[in-house]
């Protein structure tokens, strides 16, 4: 159990993501002393969005380490440090500053294990804040995830509520492989109920969030909750019984459940928080086309971000993230003229 | 400089520099009879390698950049298993994953050979890291070239290794000096505006050595203080080794311009006929040192012939183990992908 010493862990057990995986980290932290948080301002400041607050206090400067902005060297580093014994988790601030990160990531932690025939492991997670919401602007608002899920060796974890935060990031904290944590800010203070003790959720296992017959909605991250109001008034406004499947992992993804549900509800929309364009939505589509396409009543449906540059004012970015009406409108055209 | 060297560790250093260039040499010969994709020498640079692995004990990590062969050799890796790997056979010591650029061997603690020559220095750091966090008096060598400078990681990797004392050898090989007909190869040089390379190092308040890397008592002397100083928990130290370019990589210039070194040539230069005698018997960091111990009596010229010649029989023997090594199974890439 985390120390009195963090202030904001919560005892009613209704926490938020953020302090789940805060959580996550002080157990992890706790029960391995090779477990050690690096990044900017992560240390004595708490994190900027307070996300790591309290473990500098309880593990010392030894183990929760403040950096320079030098975001390549960083991740190198705990690369290296993940191949000599370490198990880094290391922040990138914002998921754009991935772009500063991506020859480590790439073409060393992703290759390491395979290329050295398995000689080295790259036991790492690295954990960035990614989407859109508060008028950020155009470099700290993408959600550069299909980037990563496309690059062999690399696991790609994408939590949508407290609970699979935390047992997901325990999970990826064990993993013997480099592990992209991304959270959602705008999911942070998200609260539900977060058992307590050791709940390790297995990365690449989706899970279906609501049941249907009908039609299945496909996301991840903060889409699943838009899938998941969608999914209320589909059932309430049209009658349609729809199934929301979260993804939970992109990278490995977890097709048995994807191609399951198809086979249950016939139909499937793929909802993203990231580009369309070459994006996880039509690598799903793809699949459930590949693998179960005679089960299907109707053609696979996309909302994705458009292909623009997060823009800044408030109205314009509010083009960005798919909303529930268009959700609902979407998946009210799988039914034709019944609905 | 006077050699601070005993008698072992003088014989020592002189076999793995006759091991990495006989390697080498037969290197260039097994391409004429091979489809493989690269190989860059590190002939002319032997004396660097073979004495910087002398200051190191068992438990230190190392790790490289693609003109990896001496400093893998050096260290004290199979050269069979090398040649495996290099012709992308089972045996290799990645099983045919990684070839010349990407050797890596675990026991001999040597972690990384990266294509990105920048990217071993950001990797070295962690290993340092690491090692510092252990507590148990490990070092980091990281060898890389003057090009590497050029790649900013470098800069910031050793920002961090300053500010956090880490226990890492920066090892940066200047082989941009004096290159042997480099136009003919085509093959590039480092552009880096400051005068002196360790100067950046300095800037960042790394304690920063300027040593010849083809002079084994030199270098010995440098890394020695080096290796011990960060040991010591002193943080990180530069040392930047000249040494004159051979030519020859693959495949900007597939070739052995100098020709099949004759030990002989360090006591008759009549040897030497070639275009580039002057600088062997100039800067050949092999010919130097066997000049050197020669005079001062380390071993007889028989001895010399004796030792050259075991070596390139254990060559020998090396090239057949890995051209007798299976290719492995087209099916087995698909394996191995994630850690279990």
């Amino acid at each position: 159990m985390p120390p009195d010493s963090s202030a904001n862990i919560q005892s009613d057990r209704n926490i938020t993501l953020k302090a789940a995986v805060l959580e996550a980290m002080f157990e992890e932290m706790k029960c391995d002393e090779n477990v050690v948080l690096i990044g900017e301002d992560v240390g004595a400041a708490g994190g900027v969005f307070k996300q790591t607050e309290g473990l500098f206090e309880t593990f010392g400067a030894d183990r929760v380490i403040d950096t320079p902005i030098s975001e390549s060297a960083i991740f190198g580093l705990s690369v290296g440090a993940a191949m000599a014994g370490s198990r880094p988790i290391v922040e990138v601030m914002f998921g754009d500053f991935l772009t500063l990160v991506m020859d480590q990531l790439v073409n060393q932690a992703a290759k390491v294990h395979y290329m050295s025939a398995g000689g080295f492991n790259v036991p790492l997670v690295l954990r960035t804040g990614i989407g859109i919401g508060g008028s950020l602007g155009p470099q700290h608002s993408q959600s550069l995830h299909s980037w990563l899920a496309h690059i062999p060796g690399l696991k790609v974890v994408m939590p949508s509520s407290a609970a699979d935060a935390k047992g997901l990031f325990k999970a990826a904290v064990r993993d013997n492989n480099p592990v992209i944590f991304m959270e959602d800010r705008m999911t942070y203070n998200l609260k539900e109920h977060v058992p307590t003790g050791e709940k390790i959720i297995p990365l690449a296992s989706a899970a279906v969030k609501r049941k249907g017959v009908e039609v299945t909605i496909f996301a991840i991250s903060r889409a699943v909750h838009t899938a998941l109001a969608a999914a209320e008034i589909l059932l309430e406004e049209k009658n349609i019984s729809t199934e929301v499947v979260d993804l939970r992992t992109l990278a490995p993804l977890d097709v048995e459940t994807i191609v399951s549900s198809v086979r249950k509800t016939g139909r499937a929309i793929v909802l993203d928080g990231g580009y369309k364009s070459f994006g996880i939505t039509g690598e799903i589509a793809a699949t459930i086309g590949e693998l179960v396409f005679d089960y299907l009543d109707a053609p696979v449906m996309r909302l994705a971000a458009p292909d623009i540059p997060v823009p800044y004012s408030p109205s314009l970015e509010s083009l960005m993230v798919p909303s529930v009406d268009q959700v609902v409108a979407k998946v009210s055209t799988m039914f034709g003229d019944s609905v | 400089m006077t050699n601070s060297l005993n008698i072992e560790q003088n014989l020592a250093i002189l076999d793995r520099m006759l091991l990495i260039r006989r390697f080498e040499e037969m290197l260039i010969d097994l391409d004429q009879d091979h489809d493989f994709g690269h190989y860059h020498l590190y002939i002319g640079e032997e004396a660097t390698g073979a004495t910087v692995v002398e200051s190191l004990i068992p438990t230190d990590l190392l790790l490289t950049t693609w003109r990896n062969h001496g400093h893998l050799l050096a260290r004290g890796t199979n050269p069979g298993r090398m040649v495996a790997e290099i012709l992308g056979r089972v045996d290799g010591y990645n099983k045919g994953r990684g070839g010349t650029l990407h050797l890596t061997d675990r026991e001999a603690g040597f972690l990384s050979t990266s294509g990105l020559v920048g990217g071993a220095v950001g990797l070295a750091a962690g290993a340092g890291f690491a090692l510092k966090q252990a507590g148990e008096g490990n070092i980091c060598v990281v060898f890389f070239g003057d090009g590497s400078l050029e790649e900013g990681v470098v800069f910031e990797a050793m920002n961090l290794a300053s500010l956090w004392s880490l226990p890492v050898l920066f090892m940066c090989e200047n082989n941009n000096s004096g290159a042997i007909s480099a136009q003919e190869g085509g093959f590039p040089s480092s552009e880096i505006a400051a005068s002196q390379i360790s100067d950046i190092p300095k800037s960042l308040n790394i304690n920063s050595k300027l040593v010849d890397g083809a002079d084994v008592a030199a270098v010995h002397t440098v890394v020695t203080e080096a290796v011990s100083n960060i040991r010591s928990g002193n943080g990180p130290v530069f040392v930047e080794a000249y040494s004159e370019r051979w030519p020859g990589s693959r495949p900007l210039w597939p070739e052995q311009a100098t020709g099949v070194t004759q030990v002989a040539s360090a006591w008759d230069e009549s040897l030497l006929t070639g275009e580039h005698k002057e600088w062997i018997i100039e800067f050949d960091p092999l010919i130097r040192f066997i000049r050197n111990q020669l005079a001062e009596g380390l071993f007889s010229k028989d001895e010399l012939f004796d030792r050259d010649r075991k070596i390139q029989t254990q060559i020998t023997e090396a090239r057949a183990f890995g051209e007798a090594s299976a290719l492995p199974d087209p099916q087995s890439a698909l394996d191995g992908v994630f850690a279990a």
